[in-house]
């Protein structure tokens, strides 16, 4: 374990294990000493651990910027090294790293503040304050193994934190395993957190035959050595197999068509973690592993047209989907789908800047509508509360709560005219908005921009993209629109959203950084002459690309498509509010395609009766049938215990009939099951075997010996 | 003639307690206990010493023990001991369990707790001679010796259909030593010794002999893995042992099989190791997929544990059967790596069902919130037994599939392949369980067992000085393995060596 070589260039670069180590500090001490501690003490740990993260990946940064971007390799502990294969837990701080840990962590700590908050009023309304703690841990839990996602230097150190993140999604999915998302006693957050876990291990299995793969044609799993290797031999058919079987990967992870099934379940996770591990940091980890292998995927154009088409039909899939959901959270995961399907599509068409920065960019926004998203439905569940208790006196009001109807409060059919109630997380939330539909100057409307006029200066390479990607664009404007109008403006169409109530500032005062971020976020990347700053920073570890500058053309049509999407939305939900118990307006014009959008095209069910049902069936027959009835029973009844006691009979019938009939005739008494006296068992059995083992071995003997 | 004393310390030092425990009266029951655990201990500290005087980087036999035993006729029978880097995990596995199960025995077993640990203690003998023994007919002594006490432990104190499970037992793992008892005495008798290195060293068995010889060990030594198809008795020899039954047969005595195709198949039959290791590594993959799948089926822990193992040492079997640097040593490390997260969890199975008396799924459910500690120690061994990358699991099957993918004696990446299927059917039954037990709403268990008066409670410290070491040895292998590599880096080369040889 030694820092000392690069400990000593002056710079950060030594600190690079304190990424993980730091928030697994957190976690031990909450985990430890936590069961003593104060909510708020619990918090500060975890955010503090966070925010220390976040220093030293700005330590990182400068480090780099200071030595002009050159890449770092941190060595820190022997792993494993079996002949050819050499693994070393070594550390690598490079533009492309740093960039995800600054945002990994950045927004990672904002979202740590804002949990206290959320976390402090959630665990009360589902009544068990102990699992406060728990939530800090696994959030700790998280950020560890996302820095070690982002900054290992091989492929195997990346997968470690690969399937650790994916550990850390499945316990928070099913962090309120005992419930469903309605807050009714139920298995269903629990599934839902095992269904992302099996998701991803599908993907996962794909990353794995990548790697082996790559191990036996490149003789390394360490990137640079690969990369080297790959360009030295660039066989076509090698390298397409190493990035298709990483696309499966890139699809389990960031939630891509065909095993994107798995993110709009993980709602069921408390919203920070929605914001978090589902739209900000994890899910973009499939993003980051192509443009980490982009080396790679350079060498093979059909390979990277098949990636960037995923993400294209994502994008657009995804987005109808979209229109048709009533929650608010269903609503942003798959936008978050969709979303990631953009960049996806990015990276595939070797748009790498514009992928990271629509990675960077919608961190911001999203983190910040989900987020925001929290809010509302903290402040419907105060408004909720308020009304359970406000009735009658204090007994009244729990009897009433217990025996009342599940409400949901993320149902968007259930709120309307919250921009009363709750106007700081309006005008947050508008932010967030505007950021994802692309508007101008929003941070969105600019990384948006980018991957659109890539798409359409690739048009020639990769036909298609660039069309899904624009009706994509306009669904997601639209369906933010219908969004805003129905939570925030018409009439409130219960009760609980006249009630509903403003959050506290722990957890505004982190929105209102990240509504910040989603404003300016743009300028990261602003595409005009010296402003690539994005660009130029990635560049040193990709390769140097050349800005792309504004085109109005594509920014033009991008913008005016939003602008009437958002139109159209006004049209339909602004212009005449929906009303309490009112159907979708779509739902007339659009008939049985909108049937789809709202049943998710029945995807769910076509796998449950195409994949779940027929393993379920497969295991069934392999385990009563053939492993239990043929085998289990009639192979030893029949065969084994049958040819036992025909050798026995064999063996005997030199020697002396009488003792071992009797002993058959015991074996077959005892193996009734009915026959369990110990005193039985002692009696004969092990006597008889171990005489019929000397009958054996004397017989064998004989004949090898007198042959 | 050579005589080392430690390993044959080692190997019968429980035996002093098994005399001791003779002088005690039954009724005497602590004192039974602490003198059966503190043999074990003193059992597990002398292999402490073994493993420092143990000089990794020699690829020969270690501390050996060569005496004259039998030599009559021709016969050069040896009580043959040594130690090389093939077994020194294995052994070591053997006296850090048996002190463990030992430990877990302490509220389970009561009645006859005496003749519980003479049984016990000798099972362990039997075990580390296994490993310890160079010479083929002391091998089959004592391979046929562990049967003798595992057949009373699960018997007498197994569950309720144990006589069938124990016949069972028998009955299978004897079938294969039969055949393998022939090919011991051919070998014996044809090249006039029966010393192991000696073999080795001589070689020249005739290829199409080879594949008879190798057959006939196979047979013994797929049983008793076990290998799909003959895994049947293990069911049932599972769910009706004891728990500490469970975790030595599971830990250590289907290691024996799988040790048993390392330490003989392979260097004494290379030619037919390289013949076979296609098919020997289509079974592995069968049962890899089929226990898994079986395993999902499953409605009672013990079983589903149980059926996860076959799939669990079929990645053993994949492995040594690569034939390269990478699936052998992988394959030894996931012997260490299943012997701990397989007994954790049959540890922990034993836990709940003292409390519970049911193994029965159904009735689970909700218990992280009631048991923390429980619920966090065994999502770790859950984990560490689906390969979660930072636990130990994921090493050896890491390195397993690594070294299959690109194996040239299987000659193809099918097999690994289809075989990492398995580990997303593992995230499937293992989730699986560890959701009907510890996730979801409070089953019934939680109020049966309120109304008898005994409600759940979190894990005791004794309980968690039973499972805290294995947690241990869990991050430890699978942050910084190695040391554990270092330890049969160097023998497992020299077989790679001798095998490659053979494939010209």
């Amino acid at each position: 374990m030694n820092f000392s070589e690069t400990a000593n260039t002056g710079y950060f670069f030594g600190l690079v294990p304190l990424l993980v180590f730091l928030p697994l500090i957190g976690m031990l001490i909450n985990m430890i000493f936590g069961g003593k501690m104060k909510e708020w003490q619990i918090g500060t740990v975890a955010s503090v651990a966070s925010g220390l993260t976040f220093v030293v990946a700005v330590l990182l940064a400068y480090s780099l910027s200071a030595t002009h971007g050159h890449m770092q390799t941190v060595y820190f502990a022997e792993w494993i090294h079996i002949g050819d294969l050499q693994l070393d837990w070594t550390f690598r701080v490079d533009t492309l790293s740093s960039v995800m840990m600054l945002v990994v962590s950045g927004v990672g700590t904002l979202i740590h503040i804002y949990a206290i908050g959320y976390m402090h009023e959630d665990v009360r309304f589902k009544d068990d304050i102990r699992r406060f703690r728990r939530f800090f841990v696994f959030l700790n839990l998280f950020i560890a193994m996302m820095m070690i996602l982002v900054s290992g230097d091989s492929y195997l150190m990346l997968f470690v934190g690969w399937e650790g993140v994916g550990l850390c999604s499945f316990l928070l999915i099913g962090f309120w395993y005992d419930f469903d998302t309605l807050g009714q006693k139920s298995t269903k957050n629990a599934e839902a957190g095992k269904k992302a876990f099996i998701a991803n291990r599908v993907g996962d299995f794909g990353f794995l035959l990548a790697i082996f793969t790559t191990f036996w044609h490149f003789g390394s799993l360490q990137f640079d050595a690969v990369f080297k290797a790959a360009e030295a031999h660039p066989d076509p058919v090698v390298i397409s197999a190493i990035t298709l079987f990483m696309l499966i990967g890139v699809t389990g992870k960031s939630a891509q068509v065909p095993l994107y099934v798995w993110l709009p379940d993980a709602m069921a996770g408390p919203t920070p973690v929605s914001a978090l591990i589902h739209a900000a940091t994890m899910v973009t980890a499939g993003v980051y592993l192509v443009v980490r292998s982009a080396p790679l995927y350079n060498l093979v154009h059909e390979a990277s047209y098949i990636v960037a088409m995923i993400g294209a039909v994502t994008a657009l899939f995804a987005a109808t989907i979209a229109v048709g959901q009533y929650d608010i959270k269903k609503v942003l995961a798959y936008s978050t789908i969709s979303q990631l399907g953009f960049m996806v599509a990015a990276v595939g068409m070797g748009a790498y800047v514009a992928g990271v920065f629509h990675l960077a960019t919608h961190a911001f926004f999203k983190a910040l509508l989900f987020l925001s998203a929290g809010s509302i439905i903290l402040g419907m569940e105060r408004g909720h509360h308020h009304l359970a208790h406000g009735h009658g006196d204090h007994d009244d009001a729990d009897a009433h709560h217990d025996e009342e109807e599940a409400f949901d409060p993320g149902d968007m059919r259930n709120m309307g005219n919250l921009r009363k109630q709750m106007p700081v997380t309006f005008w947050l939330y508008m932010a967030g908005t505007l950021a994802l539909a692309g508007i101008f100057p929003f941070a969105g409307f600019w990384s948006k921009d980018e991957i659109l006029l890539d798409a359409k200066l690739h048009a020639e390479h990769f036909p298609g993209v660039y069309l899904l990607l624009s009706i994509a664009a306009f669904l997601t404007a639209f369906y933010m629109g219908r969004q805003i109008w129905m939570v925030f403006f018409g009439k409130e169409r219960t009760e609980v959203a006249e009630h509903a109530q403003e959050s506290p500032p722990v957890m505004t005062v982190p929105l209102m950084i990240l509504a910040g971020l989603a404003i300016l976020g743009g300028a990261l990347n602003l595409p005009f002459e010296g402003f690539h700053n994005l660009g130029h920073w990635l560049g040193y570890t990709i390769g140097e690309t050349h800005g792309l500058p504004l085109d109005l053309g594509v920014a033009g049509i991008s913008t005016i498509l939003a602008l009437m999407a958002i139109g159209i939305s006004w049209l339909l939900y602004g212009k005449n509010p929906l009303k309490a118990g009112q159907a979708d307006p779509l739902k007339k014009p659009l008939g049985f395609l909108f049937t789809g959008m709202e049943n998710k095209w029945f995807v769910d069910e076509g796998y449950g009766a195409v994949i779940i049902q027929p393993f379920e069936k497969l295991a069934k027959f392999l385990s009563i049938d053939v492993d239990w009835n043929f085998w289990h029973d009639w192979f030893h009844n029949s065969v084994l215990y049958a040819g036992f006691q025909g050798l026995a009979k064999f063996l005997s019938d030199p020697v002396d009939m009488g003792i071992i009939n009797a002993i058959a005739d015991k074996l077959a008494d005892m193996t009734k099951r009915s026959s369990e006296s110990l005193g039985r068992l002692q009696n004969g059995f092990v006597r008889s075997y171990a005489l019929s083992v000397l009958i054996g071995v004397v017989a064998i003997l004989g004949y090898l010996l007198f042959k | 003639m050579d005589f080392e004393l430690l390993p044959n310390l080692v190997t019968f030092s429980p035996l002093l307690g098994v005399l001791i425990l003779f002088f005690i009266k039954p009724e005497k029951k602590e004192l039974v206990r602490w003198v059966s655990l503190l043999t074990a201990l003193v059992t597990f500290g002398i292999s402490l010493v073994l493993l420092g005087r143990f000089d990794a980087s020699n690829t020969d036999l270690q501390m050996v023990t060569n005496l004259t035993w039998i030599k009559v006729a021709g016969w050069n029978i040896s009580y043959y001991m040594g130690v090389d880097g093939l077994s020194i995990l294995l052994i070591l596995l053997t006296t850090f369990l048996t002190p463990i199960a030992i430990l877990s025995t302490w509220s389970a077993i009561e009645e006859r707790e005496k003749d519980f640990n003479i049984f016990f203690l000798m099972l362990e003998v039997g075990m580390l001679g296994v490993f310890m023994a160079q010479d083929l007919f002391l091998f089959y002594v004592f391979w046929e010796f562990t049967l003798v006490p595992m057949y009373f432990l699960i018997g007498i104190w197994g569950g309720p259909e144990r006589i069938y499970a124990s016949i069972k037992f028998f009955l299978y793992t004897m079938a294969g030593s039969l055949l393998m008892l022939l090919a011991i005495l051919w070998l014996g008798i044809n090249q006039g010794t029966f010393a192991v290195p000696d073999l080795i060293a001589m070689g020249g068995i005739p290829a199409g002999i080879q594949n008879w010889l190798f057959i006939a060990f196979a047979v013994a030594f797929a049983i008793k893995v076990p290998m799909w198809p003959l895994h049947s008795w293990l069911p049932d020899a599972h769910v009706q042992a004891p728990t500490a039954g469970s975790v030595i047969l599971a830990g250590v005595l289907l290691k024996m099989g799988t040790y048993g195709f390392v330490r003989f198949n392979l260097p004494l039959f290379p030619n037919a190791a390289i013949h076979f290791a296609p098919t020997m590594a289509f079974l592995a993959v069968v049962g890899i997929i089929y226990g898994a799948i079986v395993s999902y089926y499953q409605r009672d822990i013990k079983k589903l544990v149980a059926y996860s193992s076959i799939s669990h040492l079929g990645f053993v079997m994949l492995g040594l059967f690569a034939l390269n640097s990478q699936g052998i040593q992988g394959g030894i490390l996931q012997m260490i790596n299943h012997g701990l997260s397989t007994g954790a969890l049959f540890l922990l199975v034993g836990m709940i069902y003292e409390q519970t008396h049911t193994r029965d799924f159904d009735v689970y459910g909700g218990l992280w919130k009631i048991m923390p500690v429980y619920g966090t120690v065994m999502l770790i061994v859950t984990l560490s037994s689906m390969g979660l990358p930072g636990l130990n699991g994921f090493v050896g099957e890491f390195t397993i599939l690594l070294g299959a993918f690109g194996s040239e004696a299987i000659g193809s990446a099918w097999y690994a392949g289809l075989s990492a299927i398995g580990v997303i059917l593992a995230a499937i039954y293992m989730l699986y369980m560890y959701q009907k037990i510890f996730l979801g709403p409070e089953g019934s268990i939680v109020q049966t067992v309120k109304d008898k008066g005994h409600p759940l409670r979190d894990l005791s410290v004794r309980e968690l000085v039973t499972i805290v070491p294995l947690l241990v040895f869990i991050f430890w292998i699978g942050l910084y393995p190695k040391p554990f590599f270092a330890l049969i880096a160097p023998t497992v080369d020299n077989l790679v060596k001798v095998l490659q040889a053979a494939m010209g």
